[in-house]
């Protein structure tokens, strides 16, 4: 858990794994390159700052899921490591090289991102669909080839696409459609990926079949993940590390069971809320409090069907 | 890219192509003159007198070579803002190119004769020059007035559209000043008509189709991850600006070029992309087949419009006839499956 969050300004809660913060100090020097890193990050819309001067290393095959609540730059900041979005100060340095300068062919091929709303192309199979993740690798002079073909068998059968692979990608349900993307995502090959919010949508079986292959492809093909969720649970299940932004910066980072604490999701989120540990995983569970409710000793009544 | 080159897309290619081309050879057969076919294979294969040779080589020939090149121009180039903008409404005309032919073309007719200063330079360049000029010069403001850190496409429809209206309005203006004679000539010219088309027009179109198609062509990967989403290809290492630009470019030269030489065709940059698409069963219209079916439509409306007729009628009224419904068609359609899509 090398972190580098100086989390910075004054609401920046004191930085809760103290063991990830002190091994991530300036003067140890890193064995490889953070996957991604943001360095002094300044990202704005229209002159409006979101995030001001942003310091995170993620470790390369790790999973990391930035959480926040709506209007904290969690998606923002996703966009300036995919490079959708260009930062107004500081810089973005992939596997050690800054992103700028790159081409983008070149960032392609190390970098694949799942923004929040692809377009869905009519008339067109899953294969196919999936086989547009493999863009990056090809130009006039190097066309289709068996690996090529190779991959996108691969990333069907990953994500259980294998049935439908010649379906119409229109035709799909919510959930097999995310897997398509998230299969056309692995067809790119890319040894770091990005995905913004991609159980949005779905219902919560179909949510978990997406963070399991998240999961696996971590696992297997030693992936880093950054991604945004909102589901704080989802979250701290599958991820190695919890980034939450609040007011424009870092205020909490580390392991799941280290960054849900109650101060940290009334800072972040204006939330009260117990965290318990679940009885099935063992892992954090965020029980949100009735405002009236002033025990914290009866966590049932988070259940309360009103 | 695997899934573009279908079957299906061959077979529409192949098909548009031999369309085309037998259109081509029976624009030469076909006339309003009394030359009959005989005549026609007989001057070409033979020899016949001047004035056979005069009509076949000199009039029909290049006005269906005009026809072909400029339908082609038009199909491309509508396919190329289709795709782009993932609109089938999209064409060429929203980046103002045809309006600023328009303009410039009617403002060297119209104040050409007269003793404008102005009117006597344009005219001196040439009609298809100036219109050429027109239609890239507003191409160009309508790209610089979008631009803000990188050009939106959104945006950019939406000044294509204030700037056409604007250059409408000059139009209009010029048309209601002009004297009776020259409102007729722009009238014309502002309808789209092969008429008097000779090879000193056909060069030009042509030239820039060989030139331009490769480029065009070039961006077909990219227009394809493009139908994804802007966000989808950049993550897919799409340079977004550097396509945007030459996508546009291309479609604003071919399209200029092809106004300068015949006017504003009407439709058939909306049309011929939409009918490839569908005939090749493909997510976004196809570049070549686009094209090919382009300059199918173009020379058989001008075979409609000269041959079968009781009297000439300019070839930008048959397509206008043939594409208004079709867009009306299409409009319901898609009105109708957003209903049942969101119902």
């Amino acid at each position: 858990m090398t972190t580098r969050s100086r989390a910075p300004e004054a609401t920046a809660v004191p930085a809760t794994s103290a063991a990830s913060a002190a091994s991530a100090d300036e003067g140890s020097p890193a064995p490889r390159p953070a996957a991604l890193e943001a360095r002094g990050l300044t990202l704005a819309y229209d002159g409006h700052e979101v995030l001001t001067g942003l310091d995170l290393a993620v470790e390369p095959g790790t999973v990391t899921t930035l959480v926040g609540a709506n209007g904290s730059g969690k998606s923002t900041l996703l966009k300036a490591f995919g490079r959708l979005l260009s930062p107004a100060a500081g810089e973005v340095r992939l596997h050690g090289a800054p992103l700028k300068g790159q081409s983008a062919r070149q960032v392609a091929r190390q970098l694949a991102i799942l923004p929040q709303k692809p377009l869905t192309p009519g008339a067109t199979r899953v294969r196919d669909l999936v086989s547009r993740g493999r863009h990056p690798h090809q130009s006039m002079l190097r066309p289709w080839t068996a690996a090529d073909a190779r991959a996108v068998e691969e990333a069907l059968e990953a994500t259980g696409l294998s049935e439908l692979a010649e379906r119409d990608a229109a035709s799909l349900s919510g959930g097999q459609l995310q897997r398509a993307w998230i299969a056309l995502v692995l067809a790119q090959d890319a040894p770091t990926i990005l995905l913004d919010e991609p159980t949005t949508f779905l219902d919560l079986s179909h949510q978990l079949d997406v963070l399991r292959i998240v999961r696996r492809i971590n696992r297997r093909r030693g992936a880093t993940v950054v991604m945004v969720l909102h589901d704080l649970t989802l979250a701290a299940r599958f991820s190695d590390r919890l980034v939450v932004l609040a007011d424009g910066g870092v205020v909490a980072d580390g392991a799941p069971w280290d960054v849900l604490t109650p101060e940290v999701l009334r800072t972040a989120f204006g939330l009260e809320a117990s965290v318990i540990a679940d009885p099935h995983t063992g892992g954090p569970l965020v029980v949100p409090h009735e405002p009236e409710d002033e025990t914290e000793q009866h966590p049932e009544v988070g259940n309360q069907v009103r | 890219m695997r899934g573009t080159l279908t079957p299906r897309l061959w077979a529409t290619t192949l098909g548009a192509a031999l369309a085309a081309g037998v259109l081509l050879v029976a624009g030469i057969l076909a006339g309003s003159s009394d030359l009959g076919v005989g005549d026609v294979l007989h001057t070409l294969f033979v020899g016949g007198d001047r004035t056979d040779y005069f009509i076949v080589f000199e009039l029909r020939m290049p006005r269906v070579a005009a026809a072909v090149l400029v339908g082609a121009s038009l199909g491309m180039a509508g396919a190329l803002t289709q795709a782009f903008s993932r609109n089938p409404l999209a064409t060429p005309d929203i980046l103002g190119v045809t309006s600023g032919a328009a303009a410039g073309a009617v403002a060297t007719i119209v104040l050409g004769g007269g003793a404008y200063a102005v009117g006597a330079g344009l005219l001196g360049f040439g009609l298809p020059v100036v219109a050429c000029a027109g239609g890239l010069l507003t191409a160009a403001l309508v790209y610089g007035l979008s631009w803000r850190s990188g050009v939106d496409s959104y945006r950019l429809i939406l000044i294509g559209i204030g700037v056409t209206a604007a250059l409408t309005g000059v139009v209009n203006y010029l048309v209601v000043r002009a004297q009776l004679t020259q409102a007729a000539a722009a009238t014309q010219w502002l309808v789209g008509s092969l008429s008097g088309v000779s090879w000193t027009s056909v060069w030009p179109v042509a030239v820039t189709l060989l030139v331009v198609a490769p480029l065009a062509l070039g961006q077909t990967r990219a227009l394809e991850v493009g139908q994804l989403g802007d966000d989808v290809s950049v993550g897919l290492g799409v340079s977004l600006q550097r396509h945007r630009l030459v996508v546009l470019a291309c479609a604003v030269v071919l399209t200029s070029v092809a106004v300068s030489a015949a006017g504003p065709i009407e439709f058939v940059a909306f049309v011929a992309p939409q009918v490839a698409r569908r005939l090749a069963g493909s997510s976004r219209p196809p570049l070549v087949a686009s094209a090919l079916v382009g300059a199918a439509l173009v020379t058989a409306a001008d075979i409609v419009g000269r041959a079968l007729m009781p009297w000439p009628v300019p070839v930008g009224i048959v397509t206008a006839v043939v594409g208004a419904p079709y867009l009306i068609w299409l409009l319901t359609r898609r009105s109708s499956a957003e209903r049942t899509a969101s119902a």
